[in-house]
């Protein structure tokens, strides 16, 4: 195992976070568990670990503004309520969180004079958090702040940032409020911005509420490698949205083996077997909930016998019943089923036919020759 | 007097056509289905190709996995249970369709399907009616096509004569047997259901009375895509599932095929891209035993043919006797 290079270099950039770290009462080798657990969950290799805890520890700030829309502050309050040692903190602390209508002290006109001082003093270089679905219908006056319209602020704050990170399902592909009739047209950010020509780059965390993690992992991606993430086609990050909930969850054994739970607090329930027929939308639904847990308890829903809802994947979540089945999207045919052209036993090969053949002729001279020698006995016994 | 081959072709003709006078055609009645007959209805668009009908199959028919089987030594590898078709221990499999890059299900293009091959149950099975011992036998009630170990030759002939390839011999068994999909019917005389119908999440397979199942099927053929529409689950008065209704192709295989069959199947995919095969609405049954009653009918036309054979033979010994006698 490569050694983690020690926290305090030479620019001693980690001195004053070490003691950031014990004021939260946070000892030094719960702080590079973390980090190494962090690195591995973003996909890099165990090396990096110390890159991060160096990112983490550096005093880069970059400027944040986090913007809300359509929602309902959920993500932030995930964030914010996080146990787990300091990620509302190392969130925080990582960035230079210079606008945010939930943690902002100030009110009114002065923190709208806040947000195009930000705007204006770091043009081009901010990171851009939207929280929120933007509602189209009607030029968008379903929602407003400070007298103009989401549409209006997310499209001219958008085409200022260096990049965009859409937290929530909300504003990554428009959120429960975005599902059928959708009366207010409620849209994702990134589909915004497409539609008024603005090319900044969208990195969508969907999930209901996103998982806090997965923001920290993308901020600290970027501050160690100065580079956005992989991203899927639907502009999530690789390292989270990946695979499918089915592909890493702890009850696909029992899929495998037909084993169903089939009702609520039923036996196959209580032992713990698939909730597929329960309506778990696992198969069709993209993230690592799995693997990361969900809301810091060290479970997640299906974890505790409930049925993945799909809620950070676009057209499952909000839009298909809860109980109704999902489509399998896992299963790939090729390798795991024969197909429907199996042979079935071919025609006689030219060997097989040889030796036969063989055979039947040896029968046959050896039968010719016992008659000849019965009619011989038979003639020599008359005579 | 010498025999010619004309006098000799002349005695077989007038045995033929006394057989062929006395007796008409005897066609074969069609057998229809049993007033109670039980069925299952695959529906392919709702198969998920969990294979948990496989398993349970397995677990409620006590067959083992198709493991460590000789071909599977001879190419030093175990554990592939899922290659290949039905075998000696395997009564019911999940098949794929796939074409290019398989990624969409019930698509012919790049997609993928699946179907369940097991015994089709037919209304008037071919199997039964080539079996000489009777060890295959269709239930006067529910029409289950049972087999008994007991009065099996080891002819297979069932095996020859099934249209839809099901029937598989235990060829490394010392006392084989013939091993086929028999509709659980020991689960079914305690009131239970098929394992597959049983243990299948989504009601794929559905467990029910043939007629009943029929109309379920021409129901979901009436559905327009993407219709919600609530899928029973195991049996047709169970619990139901709402699903989007899939893209149909407008045909029940098995309502027809062969004389019918208690096993019904839809899907999206063409029924000949799944691997089953296009037959004729009569099943070979009724052909075969049309020609073997007429021909044999109170058994004249071999006596008769017989006879005519005895007498030119008769004849034949007696030129034969007398050109001795001259020479």
């Amino acid at each position: 195992m490569a050694k983690l290079k020690p926290l305090d270099t030479p620019n001693g950039i980690a001195s004053h976070y070490n003691e950031a770290l014990k004021s939260n009462g946070v000892s030094r080798r719960d702080f590079i568990k973390f980090c190494t657990a962090i690195t591995a969950a973003m996909a890099l290799p165990y090396e990096a670990a110390g890159k991060v805890a160096e990112a983490i520890a550096s005093k880069f700030r970059p400027p944040v503004i986090w913007l809300h829309f359509q929602e309902c502050t959920g993500c932030t309050e995930t964030l914010l309520r996080a146990t787990h040692p300091t990620v509302e903190n190392l969130v925080l602390d990582m960035i230079s969180l210079d606008y945010s209508e939930t943690l902002c002290v100030a009110a009114g006109h002065q923190v709208e004079e806040l947000l195009h001082q930000t705007v204006e003093k770091y043009k081009g270089k901010f990171i851009l958090v939207v929280e929120g679905s933007i509602p189209l219908a009607e030029d968008g006056i379903y929602c407003k702040i400070a007298g103009r319209t989401a549409l209006d602020i997310s499209t001219d704050v958008g085409s200022h940032a260096a990049a965009a990170i859409a937290i929530g399902s909300c504003a990554s592909w428009g959120g429960v409020q975005s599902a059928s009739p959708n009366p207010t047209q409620a849209t994702g950010f990134a589909e915004v911005l497409k539609m008024n020509d603005i090319g900044t780059p969208v990195i969508n965390l969907p999930g209901c509420p996103a998982s806090p993690y997965n923001l920290l992992q993308v901020v600290l991606y970027y501050l160690t490698l100065s580079k956005l993430p992989k991203l899927d086609k639907k502009g999530r990050p690789n390292f989270a949205y990946g695979k499918l909930i089915h592909d890493n969850c702890e009850r696909r054994p029992h899929f495998d083996a037909g084993h169903f739970a089939d009702q609520f607090g039923g036996e196959n329930h209580r032992k713990g077997w698939c909730l597929y027929k329960l309506g778990c939308k696992g198969p069709e639904t993209y993230a690592n909930c799995g693997i990361q847990k969900f809301g810091d308890t060290g479970s997640w829903p299906i974890g505790i016998g409930h049925p993945c809802f799909g809620c950070s994947e676009e057209g499952v979540g909000f839009n298909k019943p809860l109980h109704e089945q999902a489509n399998v999207l896992s299963i790939t045919p090729p390798e795991f089923f024969p197909g429907t052209d199996e042979e079935k036993g071919g025609g006689i090969s030219p060997g097989a036919a040889a030796v036969a053949g063989a055979v039947a002729g040896a029968a046959a001279v050896a039968s010719a020759m016992t008659a000849k020698k019965l009619d011989k006995e038979s003639n020599s016994e008359n005579a | 007097m010498k025999l010619e081959r004309r006098d000799f072709l002349k005695v077989l003709s007038t045995g033929a056509a006394t057989a062929a006078g006395l007796s008409t055609l005897q066609a074969r009645t069609i057998k229809s289905l049993p007033a109670n007959a039980k069925g299952i209805l695959y529906d392919a668009t709702l198969c998920i190709g969990c294979r948990a009908c496989e398993v349970a199959c397995k677990q409620i028919n006590n067959m083992p996995p198709d493991v460590n089987s000789p071909l599977e030594k001879e190419h030093d590898v175990s554990g592939i249970w899922d290659t290949g078709d039905l075998s000696e221990t395997t009564l019911n499999k999940i098949q794929a369709y796939r074409n290019g890059t398989g990624e969409t299900k019930d698509q012919i293009t790049d997609g993928y399907g699946f179907i369940k091959r097991a015994c089709m149950h037919c209304v008037d099975p071919d199997c039964v009616s080539a079996c000489p011992v009777t060890a295959l036998e269709k239930q006067p009630n529910t029409g289950i096509v049972t087999y008994n170990k007991d009065a099996c030759i080891g002819c297979r002939y069932c095996q020859i004569a099934c249209p839809y390839n099901i029937p598989k011999f235990e060829f490394g068994d010392p006392i084989p047997e013939i091993v086929k999909c028999e509709m659980c019917a020991h689960v079914q005389a305690e009131g239970g259901i098929p394992g597959c119908c049983d243990s299948c999440p989504t009601g794929a397979s559905l467990f029910g009375s043939v007629s009943d199942l029929l109309t379920e099927a021409k129901r979901r053929l009436g559905l327009t895509e993407g219709d919600n529409y609530a899928y029973p689950v195991s049996t047709l008065n169970s619990e139901t599932k709402p699903r989007n209704a899939k893209r149909y192709v407008n045909y029940i295989y098995g309502e027809n095929e062969s004389g019918g069959t208690q096993y019904l199947i839809l899907s999206a995919i063409p029924f000949e891209k799944l691997g089953l095969p296009s037959l004729s609405n009569t099943s070979s049954a009724v052909r075969s035993e049309t020609i073997q009653h007429t021909t044999y009918k109170g058994f004249i036309a071999p006596v008769v043919l017989l006879g005519g054979l005895l007498y030119a033979a008769h004849r034949s010994v007696k030129d034969h006797h007398e050109e001795g006698g001259t020479q």
